[in-house]
């Protein structure tokens, strides 16, 4: 293996892997370095699902233009990254919660979406195993759901394609600050530039990363092909995502190309123990069985854990890590790690070769938690 | 030794001694064919625990019953492959 390359990556999660495909296909030479497999982290544990939320300007600009990336590359998908155009159905549980549904619907179809109000009937008709009682709920039309690890590892062998070495089992010990990676035995690779793709890890080598870990369950169910059409999510997911303290579950639900059902989801912030929890997992199905009764007859096969790489303002960080231009931050994407990745691949590739970007990349720059610039967040 | 149980296995019948476990059962009887992944893939028991699933058959039209955690009882009908 040589010594010296333009780019090395920290992290073969979904960031990392996008990270990779985006500089290797701009022609630079790339190093992946991953302590654990490809897509070992957050990535094989999350949902999967690629969806635009507007809790912000900038929160839309990125989950937006990144979709439309994993549009363009969907056809290319391997059968194994199991993506499916599904669409998302925000529900509506009282008259409350349709006022949102009408906000989200204009500013959405103002900016060019797809998106259709469903009042209780159509909403019936399009998930028929919803509660009857539920007031109704927005389609969005280009939402989809993929298998992560398995995209992560298509753009890794995309990167590879043109050239990009990829090592798994490689963890590394310090990121050096002249755009090196150092290894416990003493070895040190120099690029031209570090990309510190870590998640929920990049506090480890960065300053820079205020990134908090938010613990989330999910349950995945036997197969029941045709019982579930859209990915539904209770609007009062917002109200639970903005949670700052105490844990809380909100219903959100996913059909996989398997037949099988994605079950969530939870939030805790102040824990680190990865095990399942009984009393948050139990608090998490039967918000599931309020919103859909008939999930009562459907059996969980597995349950497990993950952490969401959170930051405060809800905004990834991408961008540079300090001043020298050596150290690149791309991380701290809560639950949109997916949905963002490609977007915040092509903003990175973009920053770190001088081309122009297709969106201001300035609200995701890692300065603004830096030390007296906290009033331009 | 109280009586043997009656079971019937893919619809053959099969008789074997009280508290033993379905998974067991279908070892016994030759079964290697537990059920099929979303592939089509053969699946056999792997943890004998309830933890992995790989065991599931249908007991009693009960579909994705896991073998390794179900005692059979007389007159027990057990589906596999599937």
């Amino acid at each position: 293996m040589r010594q010296s390359y333009d780019v090395i990556i920290v992290g073969a999660g979904i960031i990392g892997a996008s990270c990779a495909a985006e500089c290797a296909a701009s022609g630079l030479s790339v190093l992946v370095l991953d302590k654990g497999p490809i897509g070992g982290g957050v990535t094989g544990t999350c949902m999967g699902h690629i969806v635009i939320l507007d809790d912000s300007e900038a929160q839309f600009a990125l989950t937006r233009y990144s979709q439309r990336l994993w549009n363009e590359l969907a056809t290319k998908l391997p059968e194994q990254a199991e993506y499916v155009r599904c669409g998302t159905i925000w529900v509506a549980a009282d008259q409350e919660e349709m006022q949102e549904v009408h906000r989200k619907y204009k500013s959405y179809t103002e900016n060019g979406l797809e998106a259709e109000i469903l009042d209780n009937k159509a909403l019936l008709k399009a998930e028929p195993h919803l509660a009857a009682d539920l007031a109704g709920g927005l389609l969005v039309k280009q939402d989809s759901v993929i298998y992560p690890p398995a995209a992560a590892y298509y753009l890794l062998k995309q990167s590879h394609k043109n050239g990009a070495v990829v090592r798994s089992a490689s963890e590394v010990k310090a990121i050096l600050p002249e755009g090196a990676v150092g290894f416990s035995c003493g070895t040190i690779i120099t690029g031209s530039v570090v990309i510190n793709a870590c998640g929920c890890q990049a506090p480890e080598f960065s300053k820079m990363a205020p990134i908090k870990k938010r613990k989330g369950h999910l349950a995945i169910t036997e197969r029941r092909d045709g019982f579930l059409n859209h990915q539904i999510i209770e609007l009062g997911y917002l109200k639970s995502a903005h949670a700052a303290a105490g844990d809380s579950v909100a219903f959100n639900i996913q059909p996989r190309k398997t037949g099988q059902m994605l079950v969530g989801s939870s939030r805790q912030n102040d824990s680190d123990d990865p095990s399942v929890q009984h009393h948050i997992l139990s608090k998490m199905i039967k918000r599931a069985f309020k919103y859909m009764p008939d999930l009562r007859d459907v059996q969980v096969t597995r349950t497990w854990t993950g952490f969401r790489p959170a930051t405060d303002d809800k905004l990834p960080l991408i961008g540079p890590d300090g001043d020298s231009g050596k150290i690149w931050i791309a991380a701290g994407h809560e639950g949109l790690g997916i949905t963002c990745a490609l977007g915040t691949a092509k903003l990175l590739c973009d920053m770190i070769m001088n081309r122009p970007s297709e969106i201001d990349t300035k609200p995701y720059c890692p300065s603004r938690f830096a030390k007296g610039n906290t009033e331009d967040v | 030794m109280s009586d043997n149980v009656q079971i019937t296995i893919n619809g053959k019948t099969a008789s074997v001694t009280p508290l033993t476990v379905v998974a067991t059962a279908l070892a016994c009887e030759g079964v290697t064919r537990f059920r099929r992944s979303v592939t089509g893939e053969p699946r056999t028991p792997l943890c004998g625990m309830g933890v992995c699933f790989e065991c599931r058959v249908t007991i009693n039209g009960q579909p994705n019953s896991r073998s390794c955690q179900v005692l059979c009882e007389d007159g027990m009908e057990i589906v596999t492959d599937e």
